[in-house]
């Protein structure tokens, strides 16, 4: 259910995220020290190559880390196993992906592509 | 005339079928430094000769006698009924995790099939022509193995695990701790295949190190060490690659 590939998919995507998740905090307590709207935030994500890449690394390693974590809950609690699990690991990895990535194309050069 | 100090109230599990089972009640007179293993096998030769149970040693050697004691895994030969029974009480099931044949017996074959599947096995680095190579007992190496050595094979840690209760094919702590062991010995010649065998898909890297194979083990041994030792070598096999 978990061999040594996904075991360490799931540590070096853990590893990626810990600088991230520290970089996303302290940016939010920072920002909203003095309240901030929707268009302050854009105005600093828009165009933004820097902010691209960091919350899409994110995303990619947020993907990778919890369908892992999801496909050993789905195995030990709900019994899933074989083609079925690996499909559901699949799917919700992807589909973390394509939300993810709208969020982060939608903060950044969403309104410059169009 | 007996007193309620006297005697003590055991329910022990019987088997009705191959799905289910009950807890039969007994009362059982109490003696000194009496064991769980005295008290099954009063009930087995005074008053119910169906009872059906495993154990042979009864000095701890063996492995044979391990049973759920109050919802505990214990080898029930060296578990003295003065501690391990609550107001009085005794409850005595067969050991978790595994099938069970009849009454207190389980079925081990799943147990022993996994430390073949871990490659617990001697691989032989050399033939009986060979000169016998001493073997430093002083290593780093050799003192990590030895840690391992006194498994008595009774599958309380296996009974133990929480990962094995959700994942049955799941190796478990003593097959992995018996390939942790392979991978130390200098005389064993299958480092790589035992690595690799414990990478599969039920393998090491399923262990959520939650430690009640290292808590439980009446041997004082540390299967969750020796499963974290197989998740380093072989993450450092992988990124060597």
């Amino acid at each position: 259910m978990l061999n040594l590939r996904l075991y360490m998919l799931q540590r070096l995507t853990a590893l990626v995220m810990v600088p991230l998740v520290i970089g996303h905090l302290a940016m939010m307590i920072y920002a909203i020290q003095d309240g901030l709207t929707v268009g302050e935030i854009l105005q600093r994500t828009q165009g933004s190559v820097a902010w691209f890449c960091f919350y899409g690394l994110f995303v990619v390693a947020v993907s990778v880390h919890g369908s892992i974590g999801f496909r050993v809950i789905l195995h030990e609690w709900a019994n899933l196993r074989g083609r079925a699990l690996d499909l559901v690991t699949l799917a919700t990895g992807i589909g973390l992906l394509i939300l993810g990535s709208r969020a982060v194309w939608a903060v950044t050069f969403a309104e410059l592509a169009s | 005339m007996t007193s309620k100090d006297d005697v003590l109230s055991v329910s022990v599990w019987r088997q009705t079928d191959d799905e289910t089972g009950t807890f039969q009640q007994f009362d059982v007179p109490r003696q000194e430094s009496q064991t769980v293993l005295d008290i099954v096998s009063y009930i087995q030769q005074n008053l119910d000769s169906t009872l059906t149970y495993r154990f042979a040693c009864r000095v701890g050697m063996c492995g044979s006698c391990a049973m759920m004691v109050n919802g505990e895994p214990r080898w029930t030969c060296r578990t003295h009924v003065q501690k391990a029974a609550v107001d009085g009480k005794l409850q005595i099931a067969p050991l978790r995790n595994l099938p069970v044949i009849k009454d207190l017996v389980t079925d081990m074959d799943p147990f022993f099939d996994k430390w073949t599947k871990a490659e617990g096995v001697h691989h032989p680095s050399a033939t009986r022509h060979d000169a016998i190579v001493p073997v430093d007992t002083t290593t780093a190496q050799r003192t990590i193995a030895n840690e391992g050595i006194e498994c008595i094979n009774c599958a309380i840690c296996y009974a133990a695990c929480d990962t094995v209760s959700g994942n049955g094919d799941y190796l478990g702590p003593a097959a992995l701790q018996r390939a942790w062991t392979l991978v130390n010995d200098e005389r064993d010649g299958g480092h790589e295949t035992v690595l690799d065998a414990v990478s599969q898909n039920d393998g090491c890297h399923n262990c959520h190190s939650m430690g009640s194979c290292t808590h439980y083990c009446p041997n004082e041994l540390n299967p969750m060490k020796a499963i974290a030792g197989l998740k380093r070598e072989t993450a450092k096999s992988w990124l060597k690659w």
